[in-house]
């Protein structure tokens, strides 16, 4: 193939931060790595002294790890699951969204299923889950799903990057070995075309059910004990629901990020933060709706062990948190949502971040009121994380920051080709879709 | 054969000399003050305080607490790698070396009666002379709980084995049960007719705790009469 090199890429926006990073990058990773080490020091330790070193006891026995188990892999919801939808549905302003949200899933899950072995207490007999793993535990069922998510949503990751890591070979970009290793002879014929255009198809109706499955039976793991606040059939739609909704919060976040840093502002126009904001107030509401049905009908049945749960959540120790999340998930990005005055980004990415809090508070107000009110009379104290836990929370978010910068520096976090392919074909095929709906009068298209 | 306990609260006074029974019999860990204050001491039979009614006339009632041995146990249902199950004498047992410390089986128990080993059990120099050598000292991270004293069962077994006879309500007790000094405690065969838990367990005063969830519990209460 003859290279282009040197010349000027139409998209060279999306190629800058590849071919020239810049040294307040170096800075950044340089910080990042440092807390990641100091995590794993802290981690160490953890293994070394036993799990006593956590704030977690009797009866209140997870904590921080489960909730933020529950938390990054609800934010892995955003990626595959979205961008699956969004091709799925032909919507054509997802060509610069798929790829960012996909990294988001890749790397978030890898950390999000970390954290249950992170919360054993003894991480060195891990394999006993696979010699002598009980297929009737539900977190077997969720050992099997997560590795199910990370391995499809990984290759749907990967199959619509090739044309792209095609680009970076041929412009030459180093390190020459991975871009001629990864885009595995992609010369853009029109059989590779189809047969990516199959692959794709094919993971998409794939991921699907796989990515509502994985949050589903997370929240199997509460849902299949008998303990009040937790033994609900909604729980698995609750849980996808609240999954979902994370996901597009952090999916904003980022492409906020993304925007400013990368000075993306041609890619990442307002009508993208518009659309996928608005989706974020349809799932706003529609958690509403979850929470309210769920905490209803807990109080109408008025189950002593179940109220005692309630009140704990509503006006006792947990209060606070559970207001606050409230506010969060609900008020705060509603009002600012609705109003299309105050949908500007800056109103778009207070939205996200409250609800990215809300949705991690959540988490603890599910697992830890069940667990501090048992059914039986208990001293009680209250769950009170240490340093160890903190440190374990900001290690696994460096390390996401960490994993996407590592991959921007790499690959393109905008899918170069998929946005040429818009360019060229996107108004003709959506001129044509458009036609093929209308009723037929006289002049019929040829259609699909 | 089915293992069972009847608790008779009548007879019961509170004492706490079963906690202190079990306690040493089966090597529980003794955990620091500060530890304790936590919520981490690890007590396989345990006091509930219970409060009865308001104040003119509250009632304040202590009961011994033992791992209920459901015969449908939530925790063995979640376990991820088999190391708690229920064998065919109906005891609840736990696997040590195979637990991985997920604690899934201390969220899913409706009666809280499982203890974790938050640090390496330690004991002090002139309590480490009496650990019971029939017991397996644990590792930290791993999850304990009553055992209705069960290597007391092997070496019954032993000894009716060795003497050419069928096993006696005598020749397996648990340390509660024989420390009792009311007599409280009463353990046996809940199949056997010739037991006294049998005829006990089907007192008119006979309860279980929260029978309502399906657990079945083989701990059985004797209320109180007053």
């Amino acid at each position: 193939m003859d290279k282009v090199s040197a010349t000027p890429h139409q998209d060279a926006p999306l190629l800058r931060p590849i071919e020239s990073p810049s040294r307040n990058y170096y800075i950044i990773m340089g910080i990042l790595l440092a807390i990641v080490l100091y995590t794993g020091y802290v981690y160490l330790r953890q293994v070394l002294f036993g799990l006593g070193v956590t704030g977690m006891a009797q009866p209140v026995t997870w904590g921080f790890y489960i909730i933020n188990f529950v938390f990054f892999i609800g934010i892995s919801h955003a990626g595959t699951l979205i961008s699956a939808i969004l091709r799925l549905s032909k919507a054509e302003w997802r060509r610069p969204i798929t790829r960012m949200a996909e990294v988001i899933t890749a790397i978030v899950l890898a950390i999000g299923g970390l954290h249950p072995i992170i919360d054993l207490g003894r991480p060195d007999r891990m394999s006993h889950l696979f010699f002598n793993g009980r297929l009737q535990s539900p977190l077997l069922w969720d050992v099997t799903s997560i590795t199910a998510y990370f391995t499809a949503s990984t290759i749907y990751l990967y199959i619509p990057m090739i044309p792209d890591i095609a680009i970076l070979r041929d412009r030459g970009v180093r390190p020459r070995w991975l871009y001629e290793f990864l885009s595995w002879g992609w010369q853009g014929t029109e059989r590779q075309h189809k047969v990516l255009d199959r692959a794709m198809n094919i993971l998409m109706v794939v991921v699907i059910p796989i990515a509502v499955s994985v949050h589903t039976i997370i929240s199997y793991i509460f849902a299949m004990t008998v303990q009040p606040g937790w033994h609900s059939t909604i729980f698995g739609p609750y849980f996808v629901v609240g999954a979902i909704f994370s996901g597009i919060a952090a999916i904003l976040v980022l492409m906020i990020v993304f925007r400013k840093v990368f000075r993306l502002e041609g890619y990442l126009k307002h009508i993208h933060f518009n659309y996928l904001s608005i989706l974020l107030l349809i799932m706003s509401l529609l958690w509403f709706y979850f929470t309210f049905s769920e905490y209803l009908t807990g109080y109408y049945g008025h189950e002593p062990n179940e109220m005692r749960v309630f009140w704990y959540k509503f006006s006792g120790d947990f209060a606070p948190y559970f207001w606050a999340m409230i506010i969060c998930n609900f008020f705060l990005p509603v009002l600012i949502l609705c109003n299309r005055k105050t949908r500007t980004i800056p109103g778009i990415l207070i939205a996200s971040i409250s609800v990215i809090i809300g949705m991690w508070l959540e988490r603890l107000i599910i697992v830890v009121p069940s667990l501090a009110n048992p059914r039986l009379p208990y001293p009680t104290g209250i769950y009170i994380p240490t340093h160890t836990e903190w440190m374990l929370f900001i290690g696994g978010v460096s390390v996401f920051v960490l994993g996407y910068m590592t991959f921007a520096r790499f690959f393109p976090v905008i899918s170069i080709w998929e946005i040429e392919e818009g360019r060229k074909e996107g108004a003709k095929t959506v001129a044509e879709r458009v036609s093929s709906y209308m009723p037929d009068s006289g002049s019929t298209s040829a259609g699909e | 054969m089915k293992w069972g306990m009847v608790i008779d609260l009548q007879k019961c006074t509170g004492c706490g000399e079963c906690v202190a029974a079990c306690k040493l019999e089966n090597n529980v860990a003794i955990v620091e003050p500060k530890e304790s204050a936590m919520g981490r001491t690890m007590l396989w039979m345990d006091l509930l305080t219970i409060h009865e009614g308001e104040y003119p006339r509250l009632r304040v009632r202590q009961i011994p607490r033992p791992c209920m041995h459901c015969e449908h146990p939530p925790c063995t249902k979640v376990c991820p790698v088999r190391a708690t199950y229920i064998n065919e004498e109906g005891i609840v047992a736990q696997i040590y070396p195979q637990c991985i410390g997920c604690r899934y089986c201390m969220a899913a128990c409706p009666y809280t009666v499982k203890s974790f080993n938050w640090y390496k059990p330690e004991w002090a120099p002139g309590i480490r002379d009496t650990v019971n050598p029939d017991v397996s000292v644990r590792l930290d991270g791993v999850v304990e709980k009553c055992t209705f004293c069960v290597h007391r069962l092997q070496k019954g077994k032993e000894q009716a084995k060795s003497e050419a006879r069928e096993l006696r309500e005598n020749d397996f007790q648990p340390a509660c049960a024989e420390s009792c000094p009311t007599g409280a405690i009463v353990f046996g065969d809940l199949e056997n007719t010739g037991h006294r838990v049998n005829q006990l367990a089907h007192s008119p005063r006979a309860t279980k705790l929260l029978e309502d969830l399906g657990t079945e519990p083989k701990v059985i209460y004797l209320k109180e009469v007053d």
